[in-house]
């Protein structure tokens, strides 16, 4: 049997399946129920520094967006950090821990950007016995707009010199959350190692608007006719969390710094992607909120089995197996040629990658031969593209066949080369190195 | 137990009033709003469509569809009103078992075609209820044209007629129109006097005068209308019952399966409809299917189908047969009437031959059977009745009993089109019918308004 037991900068839990910092972790009732349910971890939902409570706003908070059955595929929101009393949260974080020794918690924190606030946060917070804190540089609404979380993770500078304060001013580790919101994503990643981070998480949200009425012409989550933007989540935002984990893991800069990946994970197959991307553990919300807490019982398992049925004895033989295979475009093989090819047998018909083709692409499928209603890859034609594939409702119908070197490229009338070669030597690179003579 | 379930003979009142109501409810309840979101998430929107060249009206089934999921039925209804004025109706009647839906990608691929025929009647319902009318008239032409029959065929010749800006004339037999609509087809494929309303939907467009009670050779001969008409489309469906050919077949309570269908069609109180404890249904094809399903629905205790041939030979679908045994109809096969066996003038049994393929000819093989039976329903086909067109001056020319039309509907008088079940080579279907009048009309069109024609 696998094991899925995760040491995350010192920080153990029985599994990578960690909550992010989010509603559901915003109290003891909803966290116990997690660890109940199975959750490894928990990132409990950010605290800020004693005071007046956090305002929210009491009309929606949550927008969204769904396929043709109500499947959620994207989730936004304007909800900011925790809105209770901090020294309730304080109570009840060292309450959980303390009855949930083995489950991680982590405490993510966002006070304004002077060290005397973080100075005064970090010592109640290491009095809880919890294991971590999370440094919220991410939050892209409202606090944003008072000088706190994507504000400060937008300025490489300035998560340096926070992150550069935690270190100074607790024992417990400290992991810097990132936010998506910004060109570059090494570039606070390589300010947070700077700054001493043990590690980063990320994605935060995405700014987005999920929608607008088209009577009131109002975006939506629609507050009083108005709208402002959320943060972006759930499986929508997934490819995009993934690249970002893996710049960072495969960014020599930052080599070998942990990474909690979070983005869209709502299978045991999105965990083990990001894992296998570098990412040390995972961190859910969406889904949990999506479905409740169950879910993680299917990530468990699934994971366990596929480790397992694969061979991979714990977390540490997936994790990061991905990230060599990731490059730059100018060093992949431009001597790798696949054509597409189509199963007659599993083929329904449909004609959706002719059309796509013919429309959009290369013309190098058919729609008819010989008067019969016919779909087949002019190879001549096809460039390897792989749109017919996406487009294709049936799995597996439609392959790329890598054509083995030596084969005749009928589309360029040459052999292919068994040789590796890409765009830095290529010929038509005006910048292209010269080749060894 | 309602009282007379088990009555001996032919009588109402088999059934309480509750399962009446039940029994006669919408056969394919309409899809709501969200059903209709995710059934049409499944269409592939696949290029040069099956399901389109499956329609005998070519409906862009993928685009309206698509209308469908993006949250458009008025543009759907449109797309389907396009091409199909009766879309309709034909959402509700169309075996699109063996059309579009036979056809569709994933009936090849997982055996769940696209429930077109659902999503066609979502859509044209939401325009139907707002009583949305996408057809302005174009401006008047002038000129006059006689439709003879408001059924399918008429009723879609005479609106695209009427947008054509020509002013329409529909001679009709009964006293309601919509044909085969109003007074064949089961009562549970079209409820709440649907097809009224499609009639009221499609003459809203104007310019179409409905006169009831008309019969051609009756009233008015076709040689009247070609005097009085610029153009006359011929829409008068099937009028004629084949006989069974059996001994005793006048006995009381044989009885033509078209008529007892129309009956039920116009009965205001169902329970008051009389039907048979023991029913025979002869015949083979939809009529015989909505006969005997509908006499099991008014509470016939033993419903049996018999048809000369073999199940593959049968002109119902697999559905509308499927449909039948659901309800407890039993259909057997090879078997045909010999003989209807009466006491004091009414049926009480039905004797019957097997029947054999010998090559291609079929014949009774000499060994026979006889079902109990109170009411025997004769459903063997239809026959077109040529005598009402005598007294047209000229003879049209027929083809097999049918009148002989060629691609765009002109029959061999000039000015006169014929479309429907009354020509020769369609497949007796509604949306057959509607295509066939929509197409006549284009035709007709062209003749009124080209250069030197009347």
């Amino acid at each position: 049997m696998a094991d899925i037991r995760n040491n995350f900068v010192g920080i153990k839990s029985p599994n990578p399946f960690w909550l992010a910092s989010a509603p559901p972790t915003d109290k003891a009732y909803n966290v116990i129920r997690a660890f109940k349910a199975g959750w490894g971890g928990v990132v409990w939902k950010t605290l800020g520094e004693e005071g007046p409570p956090v305002v929210n706003v009491n009309g929606p908070r949550y927008g969204a967006i769904w396929g043709a059955d109500r499947r959620l595929l994207g989730l936004n929101n304007i909800e900011l950090i925790t809105d209770r009393d901090l020294q309730v949260n304080l109570r009840e974080i060292k309450q959980v821990k303390k009855d949930w020794p083995d489950r991680a918690i982590v405490v993510s924190l966002m006070v304004p950007c002077v060290e005397e606030a973080w100075k005064a946060i970090l010592p109640v917070v290491e009095e809880t016995e919890a294991d971590g804190i999370e440094l919220n540089f991410g939050c892209p609404h409202g606090m944003s707009e008072r000088g706190m979380g994507a504000a400060v993770g937008q300025v490489p500078e300035y998560i340096e010199m926070v992150v550069r304060w935690c270190k100074q001013n607790t024992r417990m580790p400290v992991i810097t959350k990132l936010t998506p919101n910004i060109t570059d994503v090494r570039k606070p990643a390589r300010a947070a190692h700077a700054g001493g981070t043990d590690a980063v998480s990320l994605i935060n949200t995405i700014n987005s608007i999920t929608g607008v009425d088209l009577d009131s012409f109002a975006p939506q989550p629609t507050i009083d006719g108005k709208g402002s933007h959320g943060g972006y989540c759930g499986p929508a935002v997934k490819p995009i969390a993934m690249n970002m984990v893996a710049e960072i893991a495969r960014d020599p800069e930052t080599q070998g710094l942990p990474i909690s990946g979070i983005g869209g994970i709502t299978t045991w197959r999105d965990a083990a992607e990001f894992m296998a991307l570098g990412a040390g553990n995972v961190q859910v919300c969406t889904a949990a909120m999506t479905y409740g807490f169950k879910i993680v019982q299917e990530m468990i398992a699934g994971l366990e089995n596929w480790m397992d049925e694969k061979g991979h004895a714990s977390l540490d033989d997936i994790i990061g197996r991905a990230t060599p295979n990731v490059t730059d475009w100018q060093y992949l093989n431009l001597n790798y040629v696949a054509k597409a090819r189509i199963d007659q047998d599993a083929c329904i018909k449909c004609g959706r990658c002719h059309i796509a083709c013919e429309d959009t692409s290369h013309q190098a499928i058919t729609s008819m031969v010989d008067g019969v209603r016919h779909f087949e890859v002019i190879e001549a034609e096809c460039v390897g593209c792989n749109l017919c594939v996406n487009v294709c409702p049936v799995e597996n119908c439609i392959t790329m066949e890598p054509l083995a070197a030596g084969v005749m490229d009928q589309r360029t009338g040459r052999p292919v080369s068994p040789i590796y070669a890409n765009w830095t030597t290529h010929p038509n690179n005006p910048m292209a190195k010269v080749a060894a003579e | 137990m309602p009282e007379g379930q088990f009555r001996e003979g032919i009588a109402g009142g088999r059934l309480s009033a509750d399962q009446y109501a039940d029994n006669f409810s919408d056969l394919h309840p309409p899809l709501d709003h969200h059903e209709a979101l995710v059934e049409s998430d499944r269409c592939y929107f696949c290029y040069d469509a099956p399901c389109m060249n499956a329609c005998p009206t070519s409906i862009d089934i993928p685009l309206f569809i698509r209308q469908i999921s993006t949250g458009n039925p008025i543009g759907s209804a449109k797309t389907i009103f396009d091409q199909n004025i009766l879309g309709g109706m034909c959402a509700r009647v169309c075996p699109t078992e063996t059309l579009c839906e036979e056809v569709c990608v994933r009936e090849v691929a997982e055996g769940k075609p696209v429930q077109i025929g659902r999503l066609q009647r979502y859509a044209t319902d939401v325009a139907m209820g707002e009583n949305k009318q996408f057809y302005p008239r174009a401006e008047p032409t002038g000129k006059t044209v006689a439709v003879v029959g408001a059924g399918p065929a008429g009723l879609a010749a005479a609106h695209r007629l009427a947008r054509h800006g020509h002013d329409v004339t529909i001679l009709e037999a009964r006293a309601k129109a919509g044909g085969l609509n109003e007074y064949g087809i089961a009562a549970y494929k079209s409820v709440d006097d649907f097809a009224q309303a499609e009639v009221d939907y499609v003459t809203a467009i104007g310019g179409i005068d409905i006169q009831n009670g008309k019969a051609l050779g009756r009233d008015y001969q076709l040689s009247d209308l070609i005097r009085n008409y610029d153009a006359v489309f011929l829409g008068m469906g099937l009028g004629g019952v084949n006989a069974l050919r059996a001994d005793g077949e006048e006995a009381d309570g044989v009885i033509n399966a078209v008529e007892f269908i129309a009956e039920l069609r116009q009965a205001s109180d169902l329970s008051g409809l009389p039907v048979g404890r023991r029913v025979v249904v002869i015949g083979g094809g939809m009529t015989a299917i909505d006969a005997a399903v509908q006499s099991k629905l008014l509470g016939a205790e033993e419903v049996t189908i018999c048809y000369r041939r073999g199940q593959e030979h049968m002109n119902a679908s697999e559905f509308e047969q499927d449909l039948a045994a659901a309800n407890g109809v039993s259909i057997r096969h090879w078997l045909q009437p010999k003989r209807v066996i009466a006491e004091d003038g009414k049926v009480t049994a039905v004797e019957l031959e097997y029947t054999a393929l010998n090559g291609d000819r079929l014949a009774g093989t000499g060994e026979t059977l006889t079902l109990v039976a109170d009411q025997v329903f004769k459903a063997i086909g239809q026959s077109f009745v040529p005598a009402a067109l005598n007294g047209s001056g000229a003879s049209i020319d027929l083809e097999a009993g049918r009148i002989k039309v060629d691609a765009e509907g002109r029959t061999s008088l000039d000015r006169v089109w014929a479309g429907g079940d009354c020509i020769f080579g369609g497949d007796d279907l509604t949306v057959s019918a509607v295509a066939q009048g929509r197409d006549a009309a284009e035709s007709i069109n062209r003749a009124l308004t080209s250069n030197g024609r009347a």
